[in-house]
């Protein structure tokens, strides 16, 4: 099955929540929706959910046009950032409920909420009530109601936001292997790259209701097209510079370097540098690094690293390094890059080169 | 500004307790340094709300005394105690203005207007909220509004503490990052005594210079954040530091070696007999474990590689033990048998899960 997306534009009150967004979703790997809050993630849902109709554009199951079909009608599963069960009843019969309304037999409820107890490891609680669950036994539970639907369609909006942080990385690890096991179209949205990387699959970058790329996670992360895609896949921030390309050398607020690196190959011009925090050094880690005059505003320790942010020609920039590294804020020090490793965006902020593959990590 | 101290503190929601296990909060004696930057880090319902709720008066102790310096405040009520709260979600006056807001606190204590004018100016200043100062608190975002909150708690000169209940929780990830900076560089500027609740172990860590973890009602562990994560004195807080959390094996300890499934592990040194009857275990975090080819060190089977971008977890097991390595370059593929080396410098025994010394 595929779930289609054709140029939807959705206007509330005078307001574009998404604009001319077009995708397809399929099956077998997660689809992940990756954004900041209100860039249009839930809006799309809802969309593909049939709880809201766009102002444009069309939704195609499978080819099929569904765009006016209410949410009743159509095959879909729904798990949100809220935990929502039904107090009243216990987990058993929670997972059951979809199963039941759909007239299942006895045998054939018991044996799709056994299994799907099984995979989100909630058989030793089917007996017990929502309330006597911690929060993410709750959501596995919701998660489990959704599964067992037997829906073609699967949304998950943020559905980790209000748990734990430690229970978030056990679901986000167990989610992927969940997700392989459903034969149906799933659709996941957060607000978080790292959650983003776990899962895998296929990403969307959405940002102010347009979608600005989508293919295989990594690739996205790797090869983003354009700034403000790069922008949205980055926790920590990015680091950005604009620069001026001119011959071999390229110039900044305070000074030059030699072009090197996914610079080389560039026209002169204009150009806006990015870098991840873990690939700043406080040493050369390559005979070719560049060495860039920063003045520290705070350093952060989280045990095995630290986060030194700095300031660096006027811009707020923060490197991710190993060990314990404290600083006095108003130490100025060198910090390192290797200019294979830099994005580079024209003008316009897109894409104008990016490290290989091996670089990129 | 104040020093503040717990004195046998215990506190149980349920009356009249009896036994250890009614107690939310068990029997706690602790100090919290004037000036000091506290993290109270642990998975919900360990207590730690309870204990913030106890310094700030919304909740009386069962048992013990609460000292503000050599004031005994126990029994006074939140407003007698100058403590600032900044919440989950921000309490702003949403009909007020920005200036308004930072104002307030001033104004209820008939500061003069002069001196009003200057402190919100200087603490607006900090915050990077002087362009909003004219504005109303409806409609700003939900780290502007954060930050009023924040800016409430530093306007006063008189506060105690200013304690932060999951400030960060419903703020966006890039956000998160400059807000937590900010909060570090006005902790250094005010020196006011903070303590910052938090079930994130990154926002925890970055944020103090000492971490109290908490793991049902007692607190297992309180040190500077590179001590949490290379002597975690509790296997709890070698789970819930760091990510993926340590790796925590049974094992038998004979002298300078222990035993994972028949398989010899090198110690950094000579360990006693263990206590007879506890639960031995071996601790080692995923950083410290490396992947060798097989035949070497621990056999194991490579279940899953998770690629992160910059980091890749191998998702490792031997046996029936799971155990995770961070890697920089694989090199190995699900399904490989592989050999995994550990760090006798890093590897922790347990007993009972309390760190044998």
């Amino acid at each position: 099955m595929t779930v289609t997306l054709e140029t939807v534009s959705k206007v509330v009150g005078g307001q574009a929540h998404l604009k001319d967004v077009s995708l397809t979703f399929e099956r077998g790997a997660v689809n992940v929706l990756l954004g900041a809050t209100l860039a249009g993630k839930t809006t799309l849902m809802r969309i593909m959910a049939g709880l809201d109709t766009p102002s444009t554009g069309r939704v195609l199951v499978d080819g099929q046009d569904v765009t006016g079909v209410p949410v009743r009608r159509r095959n879909v599963a729904m798990v949100y950032q809220q935990f929502i069960n039904y107090p009243m009843f216990t987990v058993y019969d929670n997972i059951a409920s979809p199963l039941r309304i759909a007239r299942a037999t006895r045998a054939e409820v018991e044996r799709r909420v056994r299994a799907a107890a099984e995979l989100l490891h909630l058989e030793p609680y089917l007996k017990r009530k929502p309330q006597e669950l911690s929060g993410g036994q709750q959501q596995r539970t919701a998660i489990a109601r959704a599964l067992v639907k037997g829906a073609a369609l699967v949304l998950l909006d943020e559905p980790l936001a209000n748990l734990d942080y430690k229970l978030r990385e056990e679901l986000r690890e167990e989610l992927p292997r969940i997700f392989r096991e459903t034969g149906a179209v799933l659709v996941y949205a957060t607000t978080e790259p790292t959650e983003a990387l776990l899962l895998g699959g296929r990403t969307a970058t959405v940002h102010e209701g347009r979608v600005t790329q989508f293919g295989p996670t990594l690739e996205v992360y790797r090869r983003p097209v354009d700034l403000t895609t790069a922008r949205a896949f980055s926790d920590p921030p990015l680091n950005t510079m604009p620069v001026q390309k001119t011959g071999n050398q390229v110039r900044l607020a305070t000074g030059n370097f030699p072009a090197g690196g996914t610079l080389a190959g560039l026209a002169d011009g204009e150009y806006t540098i990015a870098l991840r925090p873990h690939h700043l050094a406080l040493a050369p880690p390559t005979p070719d690094a560049v060495g860039l005059g920063g003045t520290v505003t705070v350093s952060e320790i989280t045990g095995s690293e630290s986060y030194v942010h700095l300031k660096v020609a006027g811009h707020n920039w923060v490197a991710l390094v190993r060990g314990i590294q404290e600083f006095e804020p108003g130490t100025r020090l060198d910090i390192y890059l290797d200019p294979t490793r830099l994005f580079v965006f024209d003008v316009r902020g897109n894409l104008a080169a990016a490290p290989a593959v091996a670089a990129a990590a | 500004m104040a020093r503040i101290e717990f004195r046998t503190l215990a506190h149980a929601y349920r009356p009249a307790p009896a036994q250890p296990d009614d107690y939310a909060l068990k029997e706690l004696t602790h100090v919290w340094e004037d000036g000091g930057a506290y993290a109270l880090l642990g998975p919900s319902g360990c207590g730690k709300t309870t204990l913030l709720n106890i310094i700030s008066g919304l909740v009386a102790p069962t048992r013990g005394q609460v000292f503000f310096g050599d004031t005994d405040v126990t029994g006074l009520p939140t407003e007698k105690r100058n403590i600032a709260q900044v919440f989950q979600f921000p309490v702003v006056y949403d009909t007020l203005t920005v200036f308004e807001n930072l104002a307030f606190p001033l104004r209820n204590r008939g500061v003069p207007k002069a001196r009003i004018d200057e402190r919100v100016r200087q603490v607006a200043a900090m915050l990077d909220l002087e362009r909003d100062l004219g504005r109303r608190a409806r409609g700003l975002t939900a780290d502007v509004q954060q930050k009023i909150s924040l800016g409430r708690g530093l306007v006063r000169s008189d506060v105690a503490a200013i304690l932060f209940d999951e400030p960060l929780t419903i703020i966006d990830p890039q956000l998160k990052w400059e807000l937590r900076s900010k909060l570090k560089a006005l902790h250094r500027e005010f020196k006011v005594t903070m303590i910052y609740v938090t079930h994130d172990q990154t926002e925890a860590l970055t944020f103090a210079d000492q971490v109290v973890v908490m793991y049902e009602g007692r607190v297992v562990q309180s040190g500077r954040p590179e001590e949490l994560f290379e002597r975690p004195a509790h296997t709890f807080v070698g789970y819930f530091i760091g990510s993926p959390g340590m790796n925590v094996v049974p094992c038998e300890v004979a002298g300078n070696r222990a035993l994972v499934n028949g398989h010899a592990i090198a110690l950094s040194r000579s360990y006693p007999a263990m206590p007879a009857g506890a639960r031995i275990e071996l601790g080692v975090r995923p950083e410290f474990v490396t992947l060798a080819p097989a035949g070497q060190g621990l056999p194991v089977r490579i279940e899953r590689i998770d690629d992160l971008g910059g980091i890749a977890i191998a998702r490792t097991r031997l046996a029936e033990l799971r155990i995770n390595v961070v890697v920089s370059h694989p090199g190995v593929m699900q399904g490989d048998q592989a050999g995994l080396v550990m760090d006798p410098a890093r590897v922790n025994i347990y007993a009972d899960g309390q760190l044998v010394a």
